[in-house]
C-alpha cells in the first residue's frame, strides 16, 4: 500500500532532521540546524498525506475508520503530534537546538511502529464505532506531544543548569548552543500550558465517552486512573512556581517524571495492567 | 481568645492554605492512585487471584482497603483535604483578586516604577493639553484610561481584560463542582446490571450490591443479535455489532416509542432517569433445533430444514438427514457435521460453517446447505444507571476547559503613563507571556514617541 511507503518515508525523513539537529549541536552551523527543521517539516507534511491515504484505505478495504484505533496508528499519530508541537515552538521561540531533544522522541516513535507494530488496518470493535473516539485521542495525544517536548526541553535545562552550577565549562562548547536556563524553564512551562487543557480535554472527553456508551463517567480503569496521575504530576508542575524552593530543577524533575508517566499511561498500561482500553494492546 | 489560641487557629488556617500543602496532595495523591492500578479493584476481582497472594497480604489489603481503594477512608480523605486545601486557599486570596480586579491601582509607586518595563516620551504641549491628548490615544490605541491627578503630574491608567485574573478561581472552584456533581451521583443514582432472556421481560435490576433496584416499569427483550466484520482481517470473528431489540411497557401498556427499540453498543437508550447501555450477552439455554436452508442446485428451489441431534428428517429429494456433531470453536465459529443418505450409495458426511454460508456450494451435491440459526436463545446483558449528578459534572468540566484557557492564554494588561510637565514615562505590565506582551507595548510607546504631544 502507498500510505506504509509514505510512512517508511517519513521515517527517514525524521531520521535525517535528527541527525541534522545532532550536527547543528556538534558543528553550531546555522545552515545544519535549518536543514533540520525543514527535513522535520517535510516529514511532517509527508506523514500528512500518508495518514490521509490510510484513512482512505480503510474505506477501500470495507473497515473505514479513522487511522486512530490500534496501537501502531497511535504511535505514529503520536510522533506526528509531536513533530508538530516541535515545529510550531521552533516557529515562536527560534530555539532550534531543541530539535536535538525532541525530534528524537518523534524518530523513535515512527522507527518502533515501522519495524515493530503490527500495521494491519484492523476492524474497529463495537465499543470504540464512535466519534467521541476521534475526540477522545487526538486531544490526549495532542498533550502527550507536547508533554513530549516539555520533557526534552526540561533535560536539557537539567543539564544546563547543573554544569552551570559546578561552574566548569568543559561541555561548554556544546552548552553555549543551549539557550539561557530561563529560556528553557519558561519553554517548559510554556510547552505544559498547551499540554495541560489538551489533556485535560483528553480526560474528559474520555470521561463523556464513557458515560455515553457504558453509563459512568469515571470506573477508576487503570487507564483512567494513570490519566489522572499524569494530571496530578502537571497540576503539581503549575503550583510549584509559586511554591518557594520548588522552581528550576525541582520542575525539571516533575516535567520529566510527568513525561514518564505520560508513557506509561500510554503504553505501560496496555503492556502490563489489563482495562478497558485494551484496544492498544500487542496482539 | 488568648494569643496562643489565636496563633493556633491561624496556624491550622495557614496549614488549609499553604500551597505545600497542595504540592503534597497532589503528589500523594498521584502516588497512592497508582496502589488500585496494580491491584485487583472490587468488584472485578477474579476468583483466581486469591489464590496468587498469601492470607497475611491478603488480611493487610483488606485493612488498608487496598481491594477497593478509592472508596478507602484514607482516599476519600486525601480527596476531602484537597477539596478543602482548594475552598481554603480560594477563600483566603479571592478577596484580595476582586479587590485588584475591580479597584485598580490607577496610580504607580516608586517601586513599580522601577520594575515595570517602561519608554519615556518627550513633550511639546502643555501639561493639560498633553494630557488630554495621552488620553485620547490611550483611548484608541490601547484601552480607554482613568487619570489621576498626583502633586504636580498626572497617572493616567489603562488596563485589558483585568477579570481574566479570575481564571484561575474558575478553574479550582470547577474542581468543587465536579466533587458535587460525583456526590450527588454516588447519594442519589443508581449502577446495575440486567440480564433479560429473549423473549422475556425484567421489572428490576441489581444493583452493584447485590440488592434488587425496581424500574416502575417492565423491558422485554424482543430479540438479540451479534453480527461480524467479513472485510480481511475481519475473519477472526471480531464482532461488528451487538443489538438488541427492547420494548418497555408500564402498568401493562407499550410505552408509545420504545416498541421495538433499538439498542446497540455506543447507542443507549434511556426512559424515565434509567439509561440502558449494551454491555454483554451470552447464550440463555442450548440449542435443540438447528435450522437449513438446502437449495436445489438445478432448479434453485429452497427448502427449510430444521434437524435435531438422534432424529432423522426427510427431505424433499428422498433422503435422509441427521446432525451428527456440533462444534463452535473460536477462529472457527458454529460448525455443525451433517450425514446424508439415501436408498443408493454412500452416505455422506460433511461440514456445515455458519460463518461462512457459501462455502457448501464447493461440495459439489446437488443440495447446497446454509446453516441459519439455531433455537437457543440469546440473553442480553445490560447496564443499567441513573445519575442525576452528571450534569453538574460536565458543568464542571465545562468550567474547567474555559477557566484553563482564561488563566494560560489571556493575559491582563496595564500600562500607565506618568505625566509631568514637558516629560513622561510609559510603563507596561502583563498577567502573563511576557514576551508578547513586550512586543505590544514597544509598539505601542514607538508610536506615542512619534506622535506630536
Ligand atoms: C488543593 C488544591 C489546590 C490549591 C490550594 C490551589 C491553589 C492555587 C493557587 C494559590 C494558585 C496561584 C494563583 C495565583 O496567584 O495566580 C493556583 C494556580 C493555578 N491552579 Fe491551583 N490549586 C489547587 C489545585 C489545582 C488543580 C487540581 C488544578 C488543575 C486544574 C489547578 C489549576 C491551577 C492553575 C491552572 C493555576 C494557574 C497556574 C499558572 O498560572 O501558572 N489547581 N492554584
Amino acid at each position: 500500500m502507498l500510505s506504509a511507503k509514505l510512512f517508511n518515508i517519513t521515517t527517514i525523513f525524521y531520521m535525517a532532521s535528527t541527525v541534522a539537529f545532532f550536527g547543528y549541536l556538534a558543528g553550531r552551523n546555522r545552515y545544519v540546524g535549518l536543514a533540520g527543521t525543514l527535513l522535520a517539516w517535510c516529514g511532517f507534511a509527508i506523514q500528512g498525506v500518508a495518514t490521509g491515504l490510510r484513512w482512505k484505505e480503510s474505506y477501500a478495504v470495507g473497515l473505514g475508520h479513522i487511522p486512530l484505533a490500534n496501537l501502531y496508528e497511535s504511535v505514529v499519530f503520536f510522533s506526528w503530534s509531536i513533530v508538530l508541537i516541535f515545529g510550531i515552538i521552533d516557529l515562536k521561540y527560534k530555539y532550534r537546538v531543541i530539535g536535538a531533544f525532541v525530534m528524537p522522541f518523534a524518530l523513535l516513535g515512527m522507527t518502533w511502529a515501522q519495524l515493530y507494530l503490527p500495521t494491519d488496518i484492523s476492524p474497529l470493535m463495537p465499543a470504540l464505532q464512535s466519534n467521541w473516539l476521534t475526540y477522545h485521542v487526538l486531544t490526549c495525544f495532542l498533550g502527550y506531544a507536547a508533554f513530549a517536548v516539555a520533557c526534552g526541553v526540561s533535560i536539557m535545562y537539567l543539564i544546563k543548569s547543573r554544569s552551570e552550577s559546578k561552574a566548569t565549562d568543559a561541555a561548554g562548547g556544546l552548552l553555549a548552543m543551549f539557550p539561557p536556563t530561563k529560556a528553557l524553564d519558561e519553554l517548559n512551562y510554556k510547552a505544559i500550558m498547551v499540554g495541560f487543557p489538551l489533556l485535560t480535554l483528553g480526560i474528559i472527553t474520555g470521561a463523556a465517552w464513557a458515560n455515553y456508551a457504558w453509563g459512568t463517567y469515571w470506573s477508576w480503569d487503570p487507564k483512567e486512573t494513570w490519566s489522572l496521575i499524569v494530571w496530578f504530576i502537571y497540576a503539581a508542575f503549575l503550583h510549584a512556581r509559586f511554591t518557594k524552593g520548588w522552581v528550576g530543577r525541582r520542575a525539571a524533575w516533575l516535567s520529566v517524571i510527568g513525561f514518564a508517566a505520560t508513557i506509561f499511561c500510554y503504553l505501560g498500561v496496555n503492556l502490563f495492567l489489563s482495562g478497558l482500553h485494551s484496544y492498544g494492546s500487542l496482539n | 481568645m488568648s494569643v496562643n489560641e489565636r496563633s493556633l487557629v491561624q496556624q491550622i488556617w495557614d496549614f488549609f492554605c499553604s500551597l505545600k500543602l497542595t504540592l503534597f496532595l497532589l503528589i500523594t495523591l498521584a502516588i497512592t492512585s497508582i496502589i488500585g492500578t496494580i491491584i485487583p479493584q472490587f468488584p472485578n476481582i477474579d476468583d483466581r487471584y486469591w489464590g496468587t497472594i498469601s492470607t497475611t497480604k491478603k488480611a493487610l489489603y483488606d485493612k488498608l482497603g487496598f481491594f477497593d481503594m478509592y472508596h478507602s477512608w484514607w482516599f476519600l480523605a486525601l480527596l476531602a483535604l484537597f477539596a478543602i486545601n482548594l475552598i481554603s486557599c480560594s477563600i483566603k486570596r479571592l478577596p484580595h483578586v476582586f479587590k485588584f480586579v475591580s479597584e485598580p491601582a490607577t496610580t504607580l509607586s516608586e517601586a513599580q516604577q522601577k520594575i515595570f518595563p517602561s519608554r519615556d516620551i518627550k513633550l511639546t504641549a502643555s501639561l493639560e493639553e498633553s494630557k488630554e491628548r495621552l488620553a485620547a490615544f490611550l483611548g484608541t490605541e490601547f484601552a480607554k484610561p482613568v487619570i489621576t491627578p498626583v502633586d504636580h503630574h498626572y497617572h493616567l491608567f489603562a488596563q485589558k481584560n483585568p477579570w481574566c485574573r479570575l481564571g484561575v478561581y474558575v478553574v479550582h472552584f470547577s474542581i468543587v463542582v465536579i466533587f458535587v456533581g460525583a456526590i450527588i451521583g454516588t447519594l442519589f443514582g443508581y449502577k446495575g446490571f440486567a440480564a433479560i432472556v429473549e423473549g422475556e421481560s425484567v421489572n428490576s435490576i441489581e444493583g452493584r450490591d447485590g440488592k434488587t433496584i425496581p424500574l416502575g416499569f417492565e423491558v422485554h427483550c424482543d430479540q438479540f443479535t451479534v453480527s461480524y466484520y467479513n472485510a480481511p482481517g475481519g475473519e477472526g470473528r471480531t464482532p461488528k455489532s451487538f443489538k438488541s431489540i427492547l420494548t418497555i411497557s408500564e402498568n401493562g401498556h407499550v410505552v408509545p416509542g420504545y416498541k421495538n427499540a433499538r439498542l446497540i453498543v455506543n447507542e443507549p437508550l434511556t426512559y424515565k432517569g434509567f439509561t440502558f447501555y449494551q454491555s454483554s450477552y451470552g447464550q440463555a439455554s442450548d440449542p435443540t433445533t438447528f435450522f437449513f436452508t438446502a437449495r436445489n442446485r438445478e432448479t434453485g428451489r429452497m427448502e427449510q430444514v430444521a434437524l435435531r441431534p438422534g432424529e432423522q428428517t426427510r427431505l424433499s429429494d428422498g433422503r435422509e438427514a441427521t446432525i451428527v456433531d456440533l462444534t463452535d470453536n473460536p477462529g472457527e465459529g458454529l460448525v455443525a457435521t451433517l450425514q446424508l443418505w439415501g436408498r443408493t450409495g454412500e452416505p455422506q458426511v460433511f461440514r456445515v460453517f455458519k460463518d461462512q454460508p457459501t462455502l457448501d456450494e464447493l461440495r459439489g451435491d446437488r443440495l447446497i446447505f446454509v446453516f441459519t440459526g439455531t433455537d437457543a436463545r440469546m440473553y442480553t446483558g445490560l447496564q443499567v444507571s441513573k445519575d442525576p449528578g452528571v450534569w453538574v459534572v460536565w458543568i464542571g468540566c465545562i468550567m474547567m476547559c474555559v477557566g484553563l484557557c482564561i488563566a494560560f492564554f489571556m493575559s491582563h494588561k496595564r500600562v500607565w503613563i506618568v505625566l509631568s510637565p514637558g516629560y513622561a514615562r510609559i510603563f507596561g505590565n502583563a498577567s502573563k507571556n511576557q514576551p508578547a506582551f513586550m512586543t505590544e507595548f514597544e509598539a505601542l510607546a514607538e508610536k506615542l514617541q512619534n506622535q506630536n504631544i
